[in-house]
């Protein structure tokens, strides 16, 4: 069997997304390590100091356009057996009644992306390309958030750039939390499914992997969310 | 017409080996050459049509279910005996074969019935092999359980579904041949008739369920593995579309039909609740290993069975054989069951029905596990606790298949219970190859009059299908086509089968044309109503008398009355099953005519006016140790022929269980 | 148990053949009693169809026992109907009541075309079976069966996949109409037997691939096959199956 036949089979594709799905996991849990650093509210040094370090790191930077690489193809993957999956049945029921068998964001991880992918091009926009590309290329207004020196250094004041977006902007606050929300539920299937792709799925372990899963997707996203909440109340600032 | 058994001359055991030394062989390279046609594909049909493709002949199966998967055969639940010994209980293919010919009441070939117990052992290999997962024990070998009564432990089985994993590994065979090439499948496909060129089976007429069109199809031998036709009866525990069509035009061919009154009504069934009925369901045989089976001692009783003091109960089959107690064969606890119901003691709303009691099994089972942990104040609430579960380890999926169909709880209230038709021991009379008394034309597994005799044992017919397909026609059939090696592929254009298929189809425009006011299945209700009543668990001759007549009627009223809707050409189920129902009530006189001229009691057959005083059957060897093999002449018209049967080493006893 | 009796509203799919068009038709069905299973109220309908001069529904039924996996019709919303652990000849008319409408449907998927009314066409099951679902030993090639002893706790595992009656629900059943459950049941059953070793990594190769020609859909881990499986056939089935795709797929040489 070619890698190609591989990847074009059911299960390559399965197992394709499991993988990049289960590093989008491990790296989502980087990103709230360090964003949660804002809520030490010494003014973002901390949070800052390790923001410098993530854009800096040459190891960091290529992980990153791997990181890219997954996510497109974690989203592409996703789209076509989104499709494919809805050509299967040409001529629906009338009558179905899926919540008595199956979780309804087990069968709406499409739609969840979808929402997730909305809201990470906003996400994107907002924190991502000026860190990137605002000092270089002015692909975003960096009026405000300048240069601060840390280590006598300049680096991206990320954190001055979160109370921008948040602090007085409770509609951005509210599409956040949504988006997250969505996150929320896309890894409630994905985390314990990713296992049973890859074939884990034991009698004894499961139940736990099952548990981890929950316990992981609630306090991330709780993390997450709190983030522009606590800057919006201006609990932190 | 002569008709010869053709069992191989020399010892019992070594007629086998003999035949097997001395019989002819066809080569390769002609087997490729060489057409054969299978019709049905449960455990006969498809173990013959794998092993011959697998042999290099080239094969057509057809069934008329959705897959070859779904064969009958898949329902059977308890297990397939074997001649292994595995548990060094003293048993050998001797005992399988005495006691085979012996449950059968003497009335099945010794020949034969000795065959079937040498090649019972490579069944459960060849099983093995295809991965068919028996029950094992925690070294990883097979696991045996005692079953109908036998002395020995010689019944391998996988949980209560057996016939599927049996089935579902001669399936996987079979498809592995179609995929090689070797068989080509035809499901949803239908055997119409024989097509008969000379004195020869040549191939086969068979309906398209789907799009209605007929074919024809050639072969240089017609394989019929069509299972039997308890459904004859209208309500059996056979599936809905199990048939006799292809054994019956068969018949009508010329294939002389064997014992067709040989019926065996099973003791365990869950009973009638209404006109609606449309099948029965059987409660597998292994449940009287630990039930008792009782009725009220007094007539008439309403309370709830739980209500019912013990002294009040009539444990009727451990008063009537108290050495077999609730372990007599079937045909024994059946018509037990019989009695006390026509006495009017029977359970439930319709008072045709016993009570199968598991509470005793579960005290004790709870006693012994209480002992087991070292509990001897045990509570008898914490007793029954503990043994509920032991039973349902045992019996768990029969005990919740039993609940879904009757809303009622096993463990807590009995079991209500009562016979039904499960088996047909009759069928095509076959010789020692399985060739039918047409030359080309072979018979299989429950669809042959078979080595049960007249009366199988439990867990004898997997092993009698399987044996038929894997072991013995591999064999016999190549003495047939090594003769047939230069007859070329004969083209479906030949007059024989076009002649064929336009009678084929003129019967059915005729049953189209009728457009009556009964449906199909009222005509079918209605002979199932005779045969139960008449041709059931006992006969009698005027009983007989009035069904021939009254079936003769029913024939008449059918063929003048009966309404099928919808068209020829597509799915048309109403049309099937008329072809069908028109089968079974040809069939069915012919069951009367048989149990009407067999003047004793053997087996499954019981004929009141011979009886002993108690109540037992009883058997006339002197008179009726043959094979009644029935000759088709004409409408409402047979010429009995009788195979006498010789027993050289087993010889008649009166069966008794007392 | 109380029984009762009930008059139904029954909408049924009817369709004629592979190339029209369908349509729900709705029917009255009076006195139908408790204790009758749902393919009797079926039988009851149909011979009421018949005598008013109606064509009869078509429905794929054999055993009539829960074994041979036949009957396949999408009740009220969900394959073999409301009760669970059930296949549609086992349903029972109490799990109804008097004055209810019955929505009944056949399978829906590409791969499980309709023949008519409510049958539908699974031969797409027997040629995954063909791709592989087998342990290639001709007759007579066999062993003594007690050669191998094989680990009790595989043999069951190996039962309870094998238990599989093959009638679709968990493809009726999946919002992607994927057959993971069923193909996944045949390779485990083989690769928890050492007989099925020989050809384990061609075979799951192979059924895999079959499977995908089939249209079937991809499998996204709802368990919802597994939740209306008549015979309960696990997920871990399907895991197994996943775990064996791989390991085959990287150890192929070409």
């Amino acid at each position: 069997m070619t890698s190609k036949q591989f990847f074009a089979s059911s299960i390559g594709k399965k197992i394709t997304m499991g993988l990049t799905g289960f590093f989008l996991i491990s790296f989502l849990i980087v990103h709230c390590a360090i964003n949660a650093m804002i809520f030490f509210n010494d003014g973002g040094q901390t949070f800052n100091h390790w923001g410098h370090f993530m854009g800096s790191n040459l190891i960091i930077r290529t992980a990153e356009i791997g990181l890219f690489v997954f996510l497109l193809i974690h989203i592409i993957q996703g789209l076509l057996l989104w499709k494919q999956n809805r050509t299967a049945r040409p001529v629906k029921y009338i009558v179905t009644k899926p919540n008595e068998n199956s979780k309804w964001y087990s069968r709406s991880m499409g739609l969840l992306g979808t929402l997730i992918l909305i809201f990470l091009i906003l996400h994107l926009y907002h924190f991502w390309t000026p860190s990137r590309f605002g000092g270089i290329a002015d692909v975003h207004s960096l009026e405000e958030t300048t240069l601060t020196d840390y280590n006598n250094q300049p680096v991206h004041d990320l954190f001055k750039e979160m109370l921008l977006v948040f602090q007085n902007n409770l509609l951005v606050v509210v599409i956040y939390v949504l988006g997250v929300i969505s996150l929320c539920w896309h890894l409630l299937h994905g985390f314990q499914s990713a296992f049973q792709t890859f074939g884990l799925n034991h009698k004894k372990y499961t139940p736990l992997i099952k548990l981890l899963g929950v316990g992981y997707s609630i306090i991330i996203c709780l993390l997450f969310a709190m983030m522009p909440i606590a800057i919006y109340l201006h609990w932190i600032g | 017409m002569a008709f010869d058994s053709k069992i191989p001359k020399g010892e019992m055991n070594e007629k086998w080996n003999d035949y097997k030394g001395h019989v002819k062989l066809v080569n390769p390279a002609n087997k490729r050459k060489l057409e054969v046609i299978v019709v049905g594909t449960g455990l006969a049909g498809a173990s013959a049509a794998a092993s011959l493709g697998e042999m290099g002949y080239k094969v057509k199966a057809f069934c008329f279910q959705d897959s070859p998967r779904r064969a009958h055969s898949i329902a059977a639940q308890g297990g397939i005996n074997a001649a292994k010994n595995y548990q060094n209980d003293g048993d050998s293919v001797f005992r399988l074969f005495y006691d085979t010919v012996k449950g059968g009441d003497y009335r099945s070939r010794e020949a034969n019935v000795h065959r079937l117990a040498e090649v019972s052992t490579s069944i459960i290999d060849q099983c093995v092999a295809q991965g068919v997962p028996f029950a094992r024990e925690y070294g990883g070998l097979l696991s045996n359980r005692s079953f109908g009564g036998t002395q020995v432990q010689r019944t391998f089985y996988a949980a209560g579904q057996t016939g599927q994993q049996l089935l579902l590994g001669a399936y996987s065979a079979l498809e592995r041949q179609v995929a090689l090439g070797n068989v080509t499948m035809y499901a949803r496909h239908e055997m119409q008739d024989v097509v008969m060129i000379e004195d020869r089976a040549r191939g086969i007429i068979a309906r398209n369920l789907v799009t209605g069109e007929l074919e024809k199809h050639f072969g240089h031998a017609v394989l019929l593995c069509s299972g039997g036709y308890g459904n004859v009866f209208y309500l059996s525990t056979n599936a809905m579309g199990s048939n006799v069509t292809a054994a019956w035009k068969a018949h009508k061919k010329g294939a002389f039909f064997g014992n067709p009154c040989f019926t065996q009504i099973h003791p365990t069934c869950i009973p009638v609740s209404g006109d609606y009925q449309s099948k029965l369901t059987l409660m597998s045989e292994s449940l009287r290993n630990d039930g008792r089976i009782w009725v009220p001692k007094n007539k008439g009783e309403n309370r709830k069975p739980v209500d019912i003091p013990e002294e009040e109960r009539d444990y009727y089959l451990e008063r009537r054989y108290p050495a077999f107690g609730n372990l007599v064969p079937r045909d024994v606890a059946s018509r037990a069951s019989k009695e006390r119901c026509d006495e009017g003691y029977g359970v439930g709303t319709t008072k045709l029905a016993v009570y199968l009691d598991f509470a005793d099994a579960i005290l004790r089972y709870g006693k012994i596990e209480a002992g087991k942990m070292g509990d001897h104040s045990a509570t008898e609430e914490a007793l029954i606790k503990l043994g509920k579960d032991v039973v349902k380890e045992k019996y768990g999926n029969l005990f919740a298949m039993y609940e879904k169909i009757t809303g009622e709880n096993p463990y807590d209230m009995p079991m209500r219970i009562y016979p039904a038709v499960h088996y047909v021991m009759g069928g095509l009379w076959v010789d020692y190859e399985l060739q039918t008394t047409v030359k080309g034309l072979y018979a299989l597994g429950e669809a042959n009059f078979s080595e049960h005799g007249a009366n199988r044992l439990g867990a004898s017919a997997l092993m009698q299908g399987l044996a038929d397909g894997y072991f013995v026609i591999p064999y016999t059939l190549g003495n047939y086509l090594a003769d047939e090696i230069r007859t070329a592929s004969i083209s479906t254009d030949h007059p024989a089968f076009i002649d064929a298929e336009k009678a084929v189809n003129d019967r059915i425009q005729t049953l189209m044309n009728i457009k009556g006011k009964q449906t199909v299945e009222s005509f079918h209700k209605r002979l199932g109503l005779i045969m139960w009543d008449k041709c059931g668990m006992a006969r009698n001759e005027k009983g007989l008398n009035e069904a021939i007549a009254q079936i003769q009627a029913l024939k008449k009223e059918f063929w003048s009355d009966v309404r099928i809707p919808g068209e020829v050409n597509g799915m048309n189920p109403e049309l099937d099953k008329a072809g069908r129902v028109a089968d079974f009530i040809e069939l069915g006189e012919l069951m009367c005519k048989d149990a009407l001229v067999r003047n004793e009691s053997c087996g499954g057959h019981f004929r009141e006016e011979y009886q002993t005083e108690d109540g037992e059957a009883k058997r006339d060897d002197e008179n009726f140790s043959f094979v009644s093999a029935w000759e088709y002449m004409g409408e409402s018209d047979w010429k009995l022929n009788k195979e006498e049967l010789k027993f050289e080493i087993v010889k008649p006893t009166q069966r008794s269980y007392k | 148990m109380e029984h009762y009796k009930m008059n139904l509203t029954l909408k049924v799919w009817r369709q004629k053949n592979n190339q029209s068009e369908g349509s729900l038709e709705t029917y009255q069905v009076k006195d139908i009693s408790s204790e009758m299973s749902f393919l009797e109220m079926f039988d009851v309908l149909n011979e009421q169809l018949i005598l008013t001069g109606d064509l009869p529904i078509a429905f794929d039924h054999d055993c009539r026992e829960g074994i041979c996996g036949m009957c396949s019709m999408h009740i009220n919303g969900r394959a073999h109907g409301p009760w669970t652990s059930n296949t549609t000849c086992q349903l029972h008319m109490r799990a109804f009541k008097d004055g209810d409408t019955i929505v009944v449907e056949p399978w829906r998927s590409k791969a499980f075309p309709v023949i008519k009314d409510l049958m539908v066409d699974r031969s797409a099951f027997d040629r995954v079976i063909q791709a592989g679902g087998f342990i290639s030993v001709n007759t007579g090639n066999a062993v003594d069966a007690n050669c191998l002893p094989i680990d009790k706790k595989n043999a069951d595992d190996a039962f309870m996949a094998a238990s599989c009656i093959g009638c679709g629900a968990c493809v009726a059943t999946c919002v992607n109409s994927s057959a993971m459950l069923f193909v996944s049941a045949k390779v485990s059953q083989l690769a928890l037997l050492p007989q099925g070793a020989p050809e384990r990594e061609s075979r799951v190769l192979n059924m895999v691939a079959q499977m995908d020609k089939e249209n079937f859909g991809n499998c996204t881990n709802t368990y919802a096959c597994e939740a209306e499986c008549p015979k309960g056939i696990s997920v871990a089935n399907i895991a197994r199956m996943n775990k064996e795709y791989l390991h085959a797929s990287l150890n192929t040489e070409s």
